[in-house]
């Protein structure tokens, strides 16, 4: 190989593996959530049945927030304006709810589970 | 207020529960009071530290610091646990008598002694950690009425001890020959709840398989968002939708802690014998 070649051979093997890590996370992009003056937006969020998926929160307010559901158990803290990304396990369709537990009165959503995902 | 007095004293109950089954099954050892306060003390400081790194924490190892600590913190209490339970095994039997006979402290079981009071550090750790962040929110938060709420905390706070409390008096009131027994059992089913709720937490960010997501559900039978799932879910581990890795972990645990125990009784047995005549009876 001449040296100049060995730029573009990594140039492009970059670009190849940028593409698949990229076409991967498409694959499984996080749902969106956030929390704003204590309350979810959107409060009503969709997942497909029986697959497991990334559920992504951000935490928009200047205090601290847990968020947990007993329905997908899931309990995870969130820093003042700080995101995070939980895994969801495979769940059978229904509704799920869930909650900011700092917040349990104000913060309150729905995760709702559909054999097809819409 | 009454909102944060209630999320105060569920989370104060949590580690409540274990520090008046620890309170009890310490029962008449001299110094128990004085470890577990440490543990208690501990635990608050850690749990204060704890909520100040949240964010830090929460950010390490890609995100899953939060659910690795956890995960660490229940191991290292059934850990703790199964050391107890096997002292204990070798040990419980003398201290009922003592305790009966003698009405007095026994001085005995420091390790063990330090056993539980880590237990009870590692069980205010994890709780107190999310009671302080939440009274940090609400004094951050300065617009709705923040000395309401706190005070609200600190009700829930009292609350949370009180109930504690009722219970080590509850498990105490136990005659003295089965208070030990009653304990064993008690801290058996908190150490392979533990376990359970530890691996599902690591099987939640993917560290060991799930085993099957939920492998069955009595939702409909007692919710864990109920005080009383809650306060179950604390004691025995249960909880309404349980995933197979939890079940396996929950199992083995349990396993272990009654066939050490039963081992660790036999050997005892076997060393304090008294000798009265030569074993000849060999019928091979």
């Amino acid at each position: 190989m001449r040296p100049s070649a060995f730029p573009k051979v990594l140039f492009s093997s970059a670009v190849a593996v940028g593409l698949g890590f990229a076409g991967q996370a498409l694959a499984q992009a996080p749902l969106q959530l956030s929390v704003q003056n204590h309350h979810f937006t959107p409060a009503v969020i969709t997942a497909p049945a029986g697959q497991r998926f990334m559920i992504q929160v951000h935490n928009l307010d200047g205090t601290p927030e847990e968020f947990e559901s007993y329905d997908f158990k899931v309990e995870k803290i969130m820093a003042p304006h700080a995101s995070i990304i939980v895994p969801v396990g495979a769940l059978k369709p229904g509704n799920y709810a869930f909650f900011g537990d700092y917040n349990p009165t104000l913060a309150k959503g729905v995760l709702r589970v559909t054999p097809g995902g819409h | 207020m009454l909102a944060s007095l209630l999320i105060v004293f569920r989370e104060v109950l949590e580690a409540g529960l274990v520090v008046g089954i620890v309170f009890a099954a310490t029962e008449g050892i001299a110094g128990r009071t004085r470890w577990i306060a440490a543990g208690i003390a501990a635990g608050a400081a850690g749990a204060s530290l704890l909520a100040l790194f949240a964010g830090a924490l929460s950010n390490a190892l890609s995100g899953e610091g939060q659910e690795y600590f956890n995960a660490a913190v229940m191991l290292a209490a059934v850990l703790m646990l199964g050391w107890h339970h096997l002292w204990m095994a070798d040990h419980g039997r003398e201290l009922a008598k003592q305790l009966k006979t003698l009405g007095s402290e026994i001085n005995a079981g420091r390790a063990s002694l330090m056993a539980m009071s880590i237990v009870v550090a590692l069980a205010i750790l994890r709780e107190g950690s999310e009671v302080v962040l939440f009274l940090y929110g609400i004094v951050a938060a300065s617009t709705d009425g923040p000395v309401a709420l706190f005070l609200g905390g600190i009700g829930g706070l009292a609350l949370g001890a009180a109930v504690s409390f009722a219970l080590y008096r509850g498990l105490v009131a136990i005659p003295t020959k089965r208070l030990f027994q009653v304990t064993g059992v008690l801290l058996t089913l908190l150490a392979a709840g533990l376990a359970g709720q530890a691996f599902a937490t690591l099987a939640q960010v993917g560290a060991v398989p799930t085993l099957g997501d939920e492998i069955w559900n009595t939702a409909w039978l007692l919710r864990d968002d109920t005080l009383i799932g809650r306060a179950l879910h604390v004691i025995t581990g249960y909880t309404d939708r349980p995933s197979g890795i939890q079940l396996l972990a929950y199992g083995v645990t349990l396993a272990a802690f009654v066939v050490g125990g039963k081992l660790m009784h036999r050997a005892h047995e076997r060393r304090n014998r008294p000798i009265l005549k030569e074993p000849s009876n060999e019928h091979a």
